[in-house]
């Protein structure tokens, strides 16, 4: 009733093209950015934060970045794990490189290793398609592991073969290492996400993103009307990389702060990643929220309700998370290829009408 | 036969100027089949140029050798008086030529206003950096093409449905919205490939207002494909005529009508 877009006219080309058109949305992502910013910093504590609410920060900026190259751009991409690894490995190099230098400019600075590592595996792309190039990223995704592995410049000889983050500070706070506190680490991903959303929404609305659906929508006329397909796809490729390696560099230093290749960033993550596009939505930030949020929550509410509550065996509960992801993406595919972010607009779009709805 | 001079002036008062496009000798061959066979023509300023023929005449494989999506094997084509290089399909669209596909090409994901404003991307000339910040120049390039773009949704009367995602459009409005983009690159030649096949015969009256109201106003030089001959005869000024890739007529839509090649080939005669 109260959620309709009567009476809210735009005046300007200006207004007609901004982020949130209806009123209301807009307050409520003010309350909601609000909130992230000025009330869970004082509520959180170590437990919801490792369990829920940084893995939820990062991976949200993965499939920010994944949603670009899959579902704006078109391109089928397996490779995120191997490319979240270009992330943290240069992280790491350039903070124990670069000590004295602040963990912003180290986190974004991977991000653009990671876009040039992106645009180098993304060339095939000019060439192959669909499953092809799915197979192409694949290979990204198993190279860059073995390289990690085998080169022991990339963990400095230690010799574990794993990489440790250092302590490390922003502004007098430490955000890496055991001892930084869990409201630090959860605002510095926090920026970092709210950033990676504006940029990435920005890009989209505009003529870059039109270019990048052109491609995915019909890429030979797309070619004929104007649209360089170099350079769309080679910008997708990097700006996806780049919002993957940001979170490639916080899930190492700022979340598990030891990381060993194979386990933390293998085939994996990059099918994870890759579901929470699926699941939230195709071609939607939005959908990348929902994606990453319910993909974060669903082992934690599994535990709970499973294990706590009804006493079922840790391995079961363990287990049926993985036959819940599989039945829901099959079901997603099917029904809702969309994803929630689709559930969400069809929800809102009812809410229109509600409670008249003829 | 017209001469080669500068221009002429059509029956209903028209001035049409030079030639911007002409085809020499253009052969086109797949493997052994030959698509197009030695054809040479030119279409000139603010004229409607018409391109007739049988089905597999070659007439949208012409189509493509313009628009720089099939090479020809042999054979010039000269744009604006120069000849043009070989080149990339978007660096042909970059030079002002836009057209509209035979079988609907839209980006059915987008909405129609998006679909449109893509047809202005060689305009857009802010970088990947500005775009990201959305301030200054990247949003006054966004606002400035979306006027642009406003003024050819307002011409072909599909305002009510700009927000509309494409995919869910009917036929009749989807070649409208395809013509909406071609236009929206303000083409200095505008290619159109069968722009009324499927449509009714309302639909047809609509599109061929929209047709000479582009070249009326705009002063566009259109080429179109088209299997309608009433239609062809009434918009063109200039017919070409082709059939298994040979070009057997070139004229007025009077000239054609009573070359006795093309009604054996094409048009046929009328039985009592």
């Amino acid at each position: 009733m109260f959620y309709r877009e009567a009476g809210d006219f735009k005046v300007s080309y200006r207004d007609d093209s901004q982020t949130f058109p209806i009123k209301f949305d807009r307050y409520r992502y003010y309350v909601v950015l609000a909130v992230a910013f000025g009330v869970i910093p004082f509520l959180i504590n170590d437990y919801w934060a490792n369990a829920l609410l940084l893995p939820f920060l990062i991976y949200a900026i993965a499939a920010i970045g994944l949603n670009i190259l899959v579902g704006y751009c078109g391109q089928v991409s397996l490779g995120t794990g191997g490319f979240m690894a270009v992330g943290a490995y240069s992280c790491y190099k350039l903070m124990t490189a670069f000590p004295e230098v602040s963990m912003f400019i180290h986190v974004i600075l991977a991000g653009g290793i990671t876009a040039l590592v992106g645009v180098l595996f993304g060339l095939p792309s000019l060439r192959i398609k669909g499953f092809y190039l799915a197979v192409a990223t694949l290979a990204a995704q198993f190279f860059l592991v073995w390289l990690f592995n085998r080169v022991p410049w990339f963990y400095n000889y230690s010799a574990s073969g794993q990489i440790n983050a250092p302590e490390r500070d922003v502004f007098g706070i430490i955000i890496t290492g055991p001892n930084a506190p869990a409201w630090a680490t959860y605002l510095f991903c926090l920026v970092f996400l709210a950033l990676s959303a504006l940029i990435a929404r920005n890009l989209t609305r505009g003529t870059t993103g039109r270019t990048w659906m052109a491609i995915r929508d019909m890429d030979i006329a797309a070619e004929i009307i104007g649209v360089n397909p170099l350079k769309a796809k080679m910008s997708a490729f990097a700006v996806s990389s780049f919002f993957i390696g940001i979170s490639g560099a916080l899930f190492f230093a700022l979340y598990l702060g030891a990381v060993e290749v194979g386990e933390a960033f293998g085939i994996q993550k990059s099918f994870l990643v890759l579901f929470m596009v699926i699941i939230g939505g195709l071609g939607s930030i939005f959908g990348s929220f929902a994606g990453a949020a319910f993909l974060v929550l669903l082992p934690v509410v599994l535990k709970v309700v499973g294990a706590d509550w009804l006493g079922w065996p840790t391995d079961i509960v363990a287990h049926l998370q993985l036959v819940i992801v599989g039945a829901l993406i099959i079901l997603f595919l099917i029904l809702e290829p969309h994803g929630l972010a689709q559930l969400w607009r069809v929800a809102k779009e009812k809410l229109r009408l509600w409670p008249f709805p003829y | 036969m017209l001469d080669a001079s500068e221009g002429y002036v059509t029956e209903d008062g028209r001035k049409i100027g030079g030639v911007v496009m002409e085809m020499k000798n253009i052969t086109l061959r797949f493997g052994g089949v030959v698509a197009i066979k030695d054809i040479s023509f030119d279409i000139r300023e603010g004229e409607i140029r018409a391109i007739i023929g049988p089905n597999g005449a070659g007439k949208s494989s012409m189509l493509n050798v313009i628009s720089g999506f099939y090479v020809p094997q042999e054979g010039e084509v000269w744009f604006r008086g120069a000849k043009r290089p070989q080149m990339r399909p978007y660096e042909v669209a970059r030079q002002g030529i836009a057209r509209t596909f035979q079988n609907i090409a839209l980006f059915e994901g987008m909405s129609v206003l998006d679909n449109v404003m893509t047809g202005r991307l060689n305009y857009m000339k802010t970088n990947l950096l500005q775009q990201a910040m959305w301030m200054g120049k990247a949003e006054a390039e966004e606002t400035a093409n979306r006027e642009v773009v406003e003024k050819v949704i307002d011409f072909l009367e599909i305002q009510h449905i700009r927000k509309t995602p494409v995919a869910r459009l009917p036929y009749g409005l989807k070649k409208r919205v395809e013509l909406a983009r071609a236009l929206a690159a303000e083409p200095k030649l505008l290619l159109l490939d069968e722009p009324m096949a499927g449509m009714n015969v309302e639909e047809k009256e609509d599109m061929s207002r929209f047709i000479l109201d582009v070249n009326d106003e705009f002063g566009t030089t259109i080429a179109l494909i088209e299997h309608d001959m009433g239609v062809v005869m009434d918009l063109s000024d200039r017919v070409v005529v082709m059939d298994y890739g040979k070009k057997i007529g070139d004229g007025t839509p009077d000239e054609v009508r009573n070359n006795q090649e093309v009604i054996d080939a094409y048009l046929g005669v009328a039985h009592d």
